[in-house]
């Protein structure tokens, strides 16, 4: 069953039987927003980039995004950049796996951004979505839907965080503006 | 704040009168025993059961039930009670499940008054086991704290009470089966069913049973995955099982999946005394051992390429597991630096002994913060030494230590392999568990072995003499040699030695004498030369033909095999002629099979000045004697290499090297 996530939102990253998951995808996925007016066809290649930070009691130990695809402690892989995004058929363009077993014990929570690199405002987006899978068999834990195009280039998507052992998935949809996620830490700190 | 307890890990206790909070999903008899401050149960009389349900500090449920409170006072607990073990045990009366394996996972809280958590245990991972010493608080110090201890026993209660040392235990196992039996046909409901999940509980909201609880299902084999120690990478889980027929020992390892070894969780911050082995002597291990390395469990088209693959993933493992562990550390050690800090800048701090409690609380959290990580670290240290265990017996020699057995039944291989070993690679961390540093074939960068290595570690290891340094880089320049032209089908590897002043006669002394070099050592500045200009020309030739499209072309006398240069004594008997074809055999040989060891200490060079610079650098560097030089790919973590050596007293070398020369006559080439 998944959950349609709203700003703000939280879930528990339990199984239903009980168990904790172990492994979950943090999938993206976007498209172009089709261009108005003459040259409609004319597409243009906007790469979002997705990343993901970890923190130590608010302090940023580690980052996975295109240039550094797995974390150094391995628990957390980018499956590669993506450049242009969407076929957008709804699958997922960019995504993050976190092996939740094998996140250090000292990283209590992880921040997955999605910055636009090629500069366009999310205006040029569509269709943009995160959603949480559990690796194990697939199923879509939660989706967060980026709401409707606004003017800036990062968004904040959601965290997952634990307590006392336990994850908690929350979607937080902050808009930012950077290029990368360097410029969105100021930004982040207030949420974690 | 609750703490979820793993297997052996130990919490503080707040209070002293608490309650025990027992969820089975099946009706189970709850128990206690005793223990005065050496761990022993004095008695009969020392052991809290259905049958005897109630001593000071302490009453137990006269029925099994699925669900148990049991109430503890420990402030009323007799002076010379130091520990309370808390038992589970399934009954045998009533037709019931008689393993835990068949009922879910069973999940014990300790709780205070008002019903907040202290600290919770899941007993993941037991199968045929009957009774089950669940948790123990113990008396440290004035201060009670709580262990988690889920030692299971396939012998039930009367198993459990022997290994208490109780005398009788069949008789008071008996007494504690009846009076259960007389509970049950006193009850009027019959014991709930077992419940599906755990989740239905108002009172524990934020409770995660770690384990599955449909898994438990009664096939009789516990699910392959699951349980806190289910360390495995994702990307090395889906191996291919090793081809029938290859070498793929059964492992030796020390730990199975459903008994992480006490070792992996080490005591927490507080002083402890000796460690506790819960670890029954009979104990039956659960049959199935999901997550037991074995040697080849890593993707390949061949054996050889398996386990070329199943070393790297374990390097990589080990690199990044090293990583996680340091950064915890780290950061702990930054967060109690700071935390210390704001306790001497607050002037409120200043008073009392707020300073000195508010310190104290620092460094628990610090040292709670580095015994997580360090058990973390440390079930994946014994996760990747239980596959080493495994992995290094099923070597082949290629990439085999030379003391490994396979050398002596070495025969003369007619395939390339795909690497070589070079020598083993560990961290300061745990330098028992050495990873063996495998290189692709045919090599691409030639070798330095550093004759000017001083030794780093000369406390206990008497050398830090460069002539020896010097001799023991021959020898190991002649190993390195020597397991190339083992691991090469005959006559597809040949060896040439510059040894200007022949200074290394005595450590080349096994490739003279058995006859595998391409001829004999050249000496003297002439040796030098012709030796050089006769590779030199090769490497042109090979390169002309190669470039030109025309391989066809060669001469018919060019042999076409990979051709070994070891130079000793470097700069020795080279003039700058020399020198500059040294450079060129360096950058252009790689590429057309003409590869360097240079057996060097750079000082020795010095007079060329930065000329040499482009030559070090392209050489791998290898040292004689340990150091700590090369770096992985992954974190970049300094790593420690070991050059190989050959066993004192041991004629591998010689018997190895005999049979490369033999089978090279008898193939005439």
């Amino acid at each position: 069953m998944t959950v349609n996530l709203t700003k703000g939102q939280a879930i528990s990253l339990q199984k239903n039987d009980g168990g904790s998951l172990t492994a979950v995808r943090m999938g993206l996925g976007w498209q172009a927003a089709p261009r108005r007016g003459l040259f409609g066809s004319r597409t243009r290649e906007i790469d979002l980039d997705a990343s993901a930070v970890l923190f130590a009691d608010k302090q940023p130990v580690d980052v996975v995004f295109f240039q550094h695809l797995v974390s150094d402690d391995g628990s957390v892989r980018h499956t590669g950049d993506n450049l242009v995004g969407g076929a957008g058929q709804g699958g997922d363009d960019e995504s993050i796996l976190v092996d939740l077993q094998r996140v250090p014990v000292h990283i209590d929570q992880i921040v997955f951004t999605v910055n636009s690199f090629t500069g366009q405002t999310f205006q040029e987006v569509q269709n943009a979505f995160c959603r949480l899978v559990d690796e194990t068999n697939g199923q879509e834990l939660a989706r967060y839907t980026l709401a409707g195009g606004g003017d800036y280039t990062a968004q904040i998507m959601a965290k997952v965080h634990r307590v006392n052992g336990t994850w908690t998935m929350t979607a937080l949809g902050v808009p930012a503006n950077g290029r990368t996620f360097q410029d969105l830490i100021p930004v982040i700190l207030p949420h974690l | 704040m609750t703490a979820e307890l793993v297997r052996g890990q130990n919490h503080p206790l707040s209070e002293v009168r608490l309650e025990i909070r027992i969820s089975a999903g099946s009706p189970v008899v709850a128990a206690a025993t005793l223990g005065d401050d050496s761990g022993r149960v004095r008695g009969a009389e020392w052991v809290v059961h259905p049958g005897a349900p109630v001593l000071p500090g302490l009453e137990v449920s006269r029925q099994a039930a699925a669900d148990h409170r049991l109430a503890v006072d420990l402030a009323a607990m007799p002076g010379a009670v130091h520990r309370v073990g808390v038992l589970l045990a399934l009954p045998t009366a009533g037709g019931g499940p008689v393993r835990f394996g068949a009922v879910p996972a069973p999940f014990v809280a300790v709780t205070a008054l008002d019903g907040t958590e202290l600290a919770t245990y899941t007993i993941t991972g037991l199968d045929a086991e009957s009774a089950v010493i669940a948790l123990e608080l113990y008396r440290r110090q004035d201060a009670w704290k709580v262990r988690a201890v889920g030692q299971g026993y396939a012998g039930g209660l009367p198993e459990l009470l022997t290994d208490q040392h109780l005398p009788e235990p069949h008789r008071l196992a008996t007494a504690v089966e009846e009076a259960v039996a007389q509970g049950l046909s006193r009850s009027i409901a019959p014991p709930p069913a077992p419940r599906a999940q755990h989740g239905d509980r108002p009172d524990r909201p934020g409770h995660v049973p770690t384990q599955p609880v449909a898994s438990y299902g009664g096939s009789g084999n516990p699910a392959p995955t699951g349980g806190p120690v289910d360390y495995h990478h994702p990307r090395r889980q889906s191996a291919p099982p090793p081809a029938p027929g290859e070498p793929a020992p059964q492992p030796a390892g020390p730990g199975t999946p459903g008994d992480p070894a006490p070792a992996a969780v080490p005591p927490s911050s507080a002083p402890t005394g000796g460690p506790v082995d819960y670890r029954h002597p009979g104990r039956q291990d659960a049959p199935a051992q999901p997550v037991a390395p074995v040697a080849g469990d890593a993707t390949g088209w061949s054996m050889d390429e398996r386990l070329y693959n199943q070393v790297w993933g374990m390097f990589e493992d080990l690199a990044r597991t090293t990583a996680a562990y340091r950064s915890a550390v780290d950061f702990a050690e930054s967060r109690l630096e700071k935390e210390i800090d704001q306790v001497l800048a607050d002037p409120r701090s200043r008073v009392g002994g707020r300073a000195e409690a508010a310190r104290e609380a620092a460094r628990a959290k610090h040292a709670q913060l580095v015994d997580q990580a360090r058990a973390a670290f440390d079930r994946d240290l014994d996760q990747l030494t239980a596959e080493s265990e495994v992995v290094e017996p099923a070597l082949p020699p290629a990439y085999a230590r030379w003391d490994n057995p396979v050398w002596h039944g070495y025969r003369v291989p007619m395939e390339i392999p795909m690497a070589v070993r070079l020598g083993d690679l560990h961290l300061p961390e745990d330098p028992s568990l050495r990873i063996p540093m495998l290189v692709r074939l045919p090599l691409q960068r030639g070798l330095w072995i550093d004759s000017g290595c001083r030794p780093s570690v000369s406390d206990d290891e008497p050398f830090a003499d460069e002539d020896e340094v010097r001799r023991l880089a021959t020898e190991t320049a002649v190993a390195h040699a020597a397991r190339l032209l083992a691991v090469h089908p005959p006559g597809e590897f040949g060896v040439h030695v510059i040894d200007p002043a022949g200074s290394g006669a005595r450590a080349l002394a096994p490739l003279v004498d058995t006859g595998v070099l391409a001829g004999p050592p050249a000496a003297g500045a002439a040796g030098v030369a012709d030796a050089l200009g006769r590779l030199t020309q090769r490497v042109d030739l090979v390169q002309m033909a190669v470039r030109g499209g025309a391989p066809d072309a060669l001469p018919p006398g060019l042999d076409t095999s990979e051709q070994l240069l070891i130079v000793n004594d470097f700069p020795h008997g080279f003039d700058d002629r020399a020198v500059t074809q040294l450079r060129y055999l360096a950058d252009e040989g790689p590429a057309v099979g003409v590869h360097l060891m240079m057996v060097a200490d750079r000082e020795d060079a010095a007079a060329y000045g930065p000329l040499l610079d482009p030559l070090w650098r392209s050489l791998l560097r290898l040292t004689p004697v340990p150091d700590d030089h090369l770096a992985d790919p992954w974190v970049g973590h300094a790593w420690t290499y070991e050059p190989p050596v050959v066993p004192q007293d041991s004629q591998v070398l010689q018997l190895v090297l005999t049979q490369v020369a033999t089978a090279r006559r008898d193939w005439n080439r």
